[in-house]
């Protein structure tokens, strides 16, 4: 084992992806240990969503490698990635709950359609998901257009650690909601992350979020990740994009293609 | 040259378009016939196309086989043809008209509810959100609507079919006078296996495109309610122009 823990949960070496002639990623170098949490920040349009949707495989990068416990799964497909697919869990900045179905079979789909457990044992533990997030389980019945936008979160969330994946992603956990709502959602992912011992990457712009769930932070800038370190080294990171992104200035190195006037 | 580009341009457009229907409607195919099947579905999306879609196609037959008797009728009666009727509509109804109506009419009413469906879920991240819980979209949405598409199609012609010669016999009996018993006769003289088993064929055809391109257009758009909106009336446009000239093709293959 003391190999494995010196293995990168993920690793990406220069990946590269564009849609035309925009070059979204450029060239990201990422590494993430075993148990950490990353959190990638960064402004709207620099390619976060790319890069997790590039690391899924929902997204074929142009260059560059992603490796998952040291196994290159850039360019894998059917079984092998199903394989992979197992051991990753995710909580979509919509929810993205099927409204077709209800609550509990939401949560419990990947113990269902992807395991292949019964429903009446899938449905136990989706009940104990849903407890784990703060929902009873008279939510369970209800379909997901019932709920408000913080419970749909919830139960993304429960969705998302259901199948106790060992890398969980987060993509924009607190968008949407009211700073209260935004905290009690960080206290969740604190909390699954720790109970599941999963790997966490996070991307979010909610600098109270990043600094409340991470160990690690890194900030992507026009396609590549131009600082990473500490979370508490943030604050004297040196670095002026870091610096007028973390205390939200529109001055700055960091040029908003806003027309003004 | 300019003129020359726009001919360039709007052929490769074209043609990457058709690769990616094709590789599409392969790769759909491909998961159709590997595991996991999800059965639960296949059932629910049969009962949706064929059940579901009995009253709208029942009734468009109904009315079809009564406008095929009148309107022969007013036509063949100037050559004291008349006799001719029922097999015109039995004929008509069997080998074109049923297919034909059919599937325009499902078409409209399941081809856009796809494409919306899936078109929805697509730009909701839903479709990403299957793949993150290790379930194949192509297996859990696309294969069963296809596989019921070509199922349930052939089904509600044949119950199509028999409405619509019910429709031309109504008609022909109520309306035109004409003898029950001489009608049921000349309707089952001419009629052949053949012309039954070539619409139902159609049928399966018509039920596959129109799950495809619902699936396909609803799997591929993008940007929000207005994406999904161009992409049910793509599913539906595509879909009837594809009916009406592969109707034209197989009859061509079926009785030349």
């Amino acid at each position: 084992m003391s190999a494995a823990t010196e293995t990168p949960k993920i690793e990406l070496t220069g990946v590269k992806k564009a849609f035309g002639p925009k070059k979204v990623l450029d060239g990201v170098d990422l590494s993430v240990a075993k148990g950490e949490s990353f959190v990638i920040i960064g402004g709207s349009g620099t390619g976060k969503s790319v890069m997790l949707k590039s690391i899924l495989g929902l997204l074929n990068p142009d260059a560059g490698t992603i490796k998952v416990d040291g196994e290159d799964t850039t360019h894998i497909t059917g079984r092998a990635r199903d394989r992979v697919m197992t051991k990753f869990g995710m909580l979509f900045q919509g929810g993205a709950l099927f409204d077709s179905l209800p609550v509990w079979q939401n949560v419990a789909f990947g113990l269902i359609q992807g395991r292949g457990m019964r429903r009446a044992q899938a449905r136990d533990i989706a009940i104990e998901k849903l407890a784990a997030v703060g929902l009873g389980s008279d939510v369970a019945n209800l379909s997901p257009a019932e709920l408000s936008g913080g419970m749909q979160k919830r139960v993304g969330l429960a969705r998302a650690i259901a199948t106790t994946p060992e890398i969980i992603f987060f993509d924009e956990p607190t968008t949407g909601l009211d700073p209260i709502m935004a905290d009690v959602i960080n206290d969740l992912i604190v909390k699954c992350v720790r109970d599941l011992g999963a790997t966490a990457l996070t991307i979010t712009q909610d600098m109270a979020s990043a600094r409340k769930i991470s160990d690690r932070i890194g900030m992507l800038y026009q396609g590549k990740l131009i600082w990473q370190g500490p979370t508490d080294s943030i604050d004297d990171s040196g670095n002026p994009y870091v610096d007028q992104f973390i205390h939200g200035r529109a001055e700055g190195p960091i040029q908003m293609q806003v027309k003004l006037g | 040259m300019g003129f020359l580009s726009g001919i360039g341009r709007a052929t490769l457009v074209f043609l990457a378009a058709t690769g990616r229907l094709a590789l599409f409607t392969a790769r759909s195919l491909s998961h159709c016939v590997r595991p996991p099947y999800y059965p639960r579905l296949l059932v629910q999306q049969m009962r949706e196309i064929g059940y579901n879609s009995l009253p709208v196609v029942g009734l468009t037959a109904l009315f079809t086989g009564m406008v095929l008797a009148l309107q022969s009728y007013t036509g063949f009666a100037r050559f004291n043809a008349s006799s001719a009727i029922a097999t015109v509509v039995v004929l008509s109804i069997t080998r074109e008209l049923g297919p034909v109506m059919a599937g325009l009419m499902v078409a409209g009413r399941v081809g856009a509810a796809m494409a919306a469906e899936i078109g929805t879920m697509r730009v909701t991240e839903q479709v990403d959100a299957l793949s993150t819980l290790s379930t194949n979209p192509y297996k859990y949405l696309v294969a069963p609507r296809i596989l019921a598409g070509t199922l349930m199609l052939p089904c509600l012609v044949l119950v199509a079919d028999i409405i619509g010669v019910f429709g031309g016999y109504v008609v022909s009996i109520y309306r035109l006078g004409f003898n029950p018993a001489a009608y049921l006769t000349s309707t089952a003289q001419y009629l052949e296996t053949n012309d039954v088993v070539s619409g139902l064929v159609k049928a399966a055809a018509f039920g596959f495109i129109i799950a495809l391109m619902g699936c396909y257009n609803g799997y591929h758009s993008k940007g929000g309610a207005q994406g999904v909106g161009a992409a049910t009336t793509h599913a539906v446009v595509s879909a009837s122009i594809m009916i009406l000239m592969i109707n034209y093709l197989l009859t061509g293959l079926f009785f030349s």
